[in-house]
């Protein structure tokens, strides 16, 4: 039993550790991706020399970024196998053709056009440049469609039945559009946008501070605090809705999140608590009264379902979701009011003179990523004990590996990702202190064929 | 009439595979003949002529895994425990050698760190990639759909061989392409190190040849039963014709031929190798139809990549298309 519980709980920490340093990437290259499309789009309009420098310096980060995203996602498509090869081989019919589709619409899009984008301004016209820019966009979000299906397929499982070998799958739209997946699309999507918005409003403040390339840092801080003044809300929002989501098709994932024992009419919110999982009971609460009830039923004295209405073996580790859940939702709050700050400070015209806010905006470089894994956290370990929810345990899930091979590589994966995170640290922090380079030539912004063609296009009227 | 979908899937996954092998066979084979090169501007070269397409081609190992897992659970779920460990130092090889990739543009003083760096995770994800290759033709202990075996069953004399037959084989896919891709004192040398590869590469292919029938009496039979010798004779003959061929190319002028040959003796020792396993998936006993996943599944993965294929082959050719022409030092990462 130890020996076989050491295996399966390295394993997951493995897992956890290895996407979750992934996630970090496509959170931003998700963000940034949009971001510049719409700088490209501007440059090719306006023609304003800003928005190029702008691409060409955020283009860096993104291509940084995009490098670490690869290769970190490399180790996940064979993992499944390697860690849970009982998980692959119940699971693969539904799994394996979403995976094996997010390859095909997404993997391979961005590797074939971010060569174009990073070295392609001088060997293909603008306009085709532009188009590898955009298609570049689009696969990053079919990426975060078709691994959003799956994921959420393993939270709420729909549209395949278990045969005693495999899931197979009777109905692939039920599959891929199960009940949690359009919200948790939705708010991972959000999460990436907020998240890049205050990376390129936090980089741009940083600049102000320093009293650095104005120009460029002004447009990246108005254009980021824009979008976190839109996308902060609309994340309170749909985290609202998803909650409720949560709610009706895990419930012990939500009893888990509000640290909620016993099943409560008018349940209150803990600001602070220590789930004890052996006692059943918190310690050191603070509580608002029936606050939980009001945001997850809309009702006042509605009700919520505690942990005791399974057994403790049912139960997932209440510690670890009720702070993750705590980390994320503070975060949110806390880009909310930064969010605000950034619209009183526009609206009084101190926008790029406020230190404070340049601060705040420094300050939240990290946070969106923080906010992210902790979702993440939230949400997979409020799954368990299952990996196929209410189905598949994952104890039942593992490969037949010794577990001194799985401490072996889990050793590795720690020292290395964490060599590599310091240098992509080191290295992302050189390009932001080095700064936009305003020497290299401008390309060309209209197709040569045309440049030619257009003072013949002048006719005189007839 | 019916189609049987688990062939057709086979094939597009054996299709996914020699893909990998050829396209990022032949930047992890600059990547091993990296420390080798006559001075850094060299090496810049190199690093440039592979810069735009490294991603890409790894996206068709991603692919391979996915796939695997989509067509034919049961044989990735053998396989990858079985190479647990072997599986693991190639993903820390490929992680070092892309993220020095990365940063190697953008060092200064750590530069020689990430050569390196780039070096041996090139020249270690062959080798687990040998690893992998001769530790599949030597077979895999399976009991109740699952592996059965122990964690270093793959670890022989033979899929020790094998592992450095990869490593010269990606060298020598490199070699070939730094002549289609360079000019000069690079090329000249490129040419030199071209020749003593393909020696060494049809020497390893000769060994996992003869030995490949001693692992089981069914590949004997397969190769020596009746009159298959007779049959199967063109493959080894027209392999040592386009290993003589290539040899002689690179002694000469030849620019593009080289790379094409090289490509071809590969695609002929991947034909040896399914001549020998057909129609196992996971040797010795897991055939292609016990791993397949169930219909509905076949048939959406198959819809996919009706749709999708076709275009990733397009776009690829394409950006292949974009960046032709030889290398320079300022042409990829400036």
């Amino acid at each position: 039993m130890g020996f076989e519980a050491d295996a399966v709980l390295l394993s997951r920490i493995q897992f956890a550790f290895t996407i979750g340093f992934h996630i970090l990437f496509p959170t931003l290259t998700i963000g940034l991706a949009l971001f510049l499309v719409g700088l490209e789009a501007a440059w090719l309009k306006s023609g304003r020399p800003v928005y190029l420098h702008l691409y060409r310096f955020w283009v860096k980060i993104f291509a940084l970024t995009f490098g670490m995203g690869v290769v970190s996602g490399i180790v996940l498509s064979y993992q499944f196998g390697t860690n849970f090869s009982r998980f692959s081989e119940i699971t693969g019919p539904v799994m394996g053709p979403l995976l094996s589709v997010e390859v095909l619409t997404a993997f391979f899009v961005e590797a074939g056009f971010l060569g174009v984008m990073l070295f392609g301004w001088n060997k293909v016209g603008p306009r085709l440049h532009f188009v590898a820019t955009v298609l570049v966009a689009v696969g990053t979000l079919n990426s975060a469609f078709w691994i959003l299906a799956a994921n959420s397929w393993m939270q709420t499982p729909a549209g395949a039945v278990f045969n005693g070998q495999h899931f197979v799958v009777t109905d692939w739209w039920a599959v891929v559009f199960n009940p949690s997946f359009p919200y948790r699309l939705a708010h991972m999507l959000l999460a990436s946008w907020l998240t890049t918005a205050f990376v390129v409003a936090g980089v741009s403040a940083w600049y102000l501070l320093r009293g650095e390339h104005a120009e460029v840092a002004r447009k990246g801080l108005s254009a980021g605090l824009i979008a976190a003044a839109l996308l902060a809300p609309t994340q309170v929002f749909m985290g609202d809705q998803h909650g409720l989501q949560v709610k009706r098709d895990q419930p012990m994932k939500v009893a888990a999140m509000e640290g909620l024992w016993e099943t409560t009419r008018g349940a209150p919110l803990l600001l602070f608590a220590l789930p004890d999982q052996e006692a059943e009971e918190n310690r050191l609460e603070v509580a608002i009264p029936n606050l939980a009830s009001l945001i997850l039923t809309h009702e006042w004295d509605g009700e919520v379902k505690g942990l005791k209405e399974v057994g403790p073996e049912d139960r997932p580790h209440v510690a670890i979701v009720f702070w993750s859940f705590r980390v994320m939702v503070g975060l949110g709050l806390f880009f909310l009011a930064v969010a605000f700050y950034g619209l009183l400070a526009r609206w009084r015209g101190t926008l790029y003179e406020s230190r404070w806010l340049h601060r705040a905006c420094v300050a939240a470089i990290p946070m969106g990523f923080i906010a992210t894994v902790a979702g993440w956290i939230t949400a997979e370990v409020g799954r368990q004990p299952y990996t196929v929810h209410g189905i598949l345990r994952t104890a039942d899930s593992v490969s037949p590996v010794p577990v001194a091979a799985v401490a072996t590589s889990l050793t590795i994966f720690v020292l290395v990702y964490g060599l590599l995170f310091a240098t992509y640290l080191y290295f992302v922090h050189s390009v932001v202190r080095k700064g936009p380079d305003y020497d290299a030539p401008l390309p060309e912004r209209t197709p040569k064929a045309m440049q030619g063609a257009r003072p013949a296009t002048v006719l005189p009227a007839e | 009439m019916t189609i049987d979908l688990t062939l057709v899937l086979a094939g597009i996954i054996a299709f996914g595979i020699i893909m990998y092998v050829l396209l990022d066979g032949f930047d992890l084979g600059v990547g091993i003949l990296f420390p080798l090169a006559p001075n850094e501007t060299g090496r810049d070269v190199m690093i440039n002529s592979i810069a735009p397409f490294w991603d890409g081609n790894e996206t068709w190992l991603v692919m391979g895994g996915a796939m695997l897992f989509a067509a034919f659970p049961t044989a990735y779920a053998v396989a990858l425990p079985a190479f647990y460990l072997p599986i693991m130092l190639m993903l820390f090889a490929l992680i070092f050698r892309g993220v020095a990739f990365e940063f190697h543009h953008k060092a200064e003083a750590s530069k020689a760190i990430w050569s390196t760096a780039f070096f041996a995770g090139s020249a270690l994800a062959a080798f687990a990639q040998g690893l992998l290759l001769g530790g599949l033709i030597e077979g895999v202990a399976v009991a109740d759909r699952a592996f059965a075996g122990g964690a270093f069953d793959w670890l022989t004399p033979f899929s020790v061989v094998s592992g450095l037959g990869v490593v010269a084989g990606y060298a020598l896919l490199g070699a070939t392409w730094l002549v289609l891709k360079t000019e000069g004192d690079l090329q000249a040398w490129a040419r030199r190190y071209g020749q003593w590869l393909t020696v060494a590469v049809l020497g390893f292919m000769a060994a996992v040849s003869l030995y490949t029938p001693f692992v089981d009496a069914a590949i004997a039979e397969r190769w020596f039963g009746g009159l298959n010798l007779l049959y199967l004779s063109p493959v080894p003959l027209v392999t040592a014709a386009a290993g003589f061929a290539l040899w002689h190319g690179l002694r000469r002028d030849w620019e593009t031929a080289p790379f094409v040959l090289a490509i071809g003796l590969f695609l002929l020792g991947y034909l040896g190798l399914a001549i020998s396993l057909w129609p196992n998936i996971v040797p010795p006993t897991l055939s292609i139809w016990e791993a397949a996943a169930p219909r509905s599944s076949q048939v959406f993965t198959l819809v996919a990549v009706s749709i999708t294929l076709p275009m990733v082959l397009f776009y690829t050719w394409y950006a292949y298309r974009v960046f032709r022409g030889k290398a320079s030092t300022t042409g990829g990462y400036g």
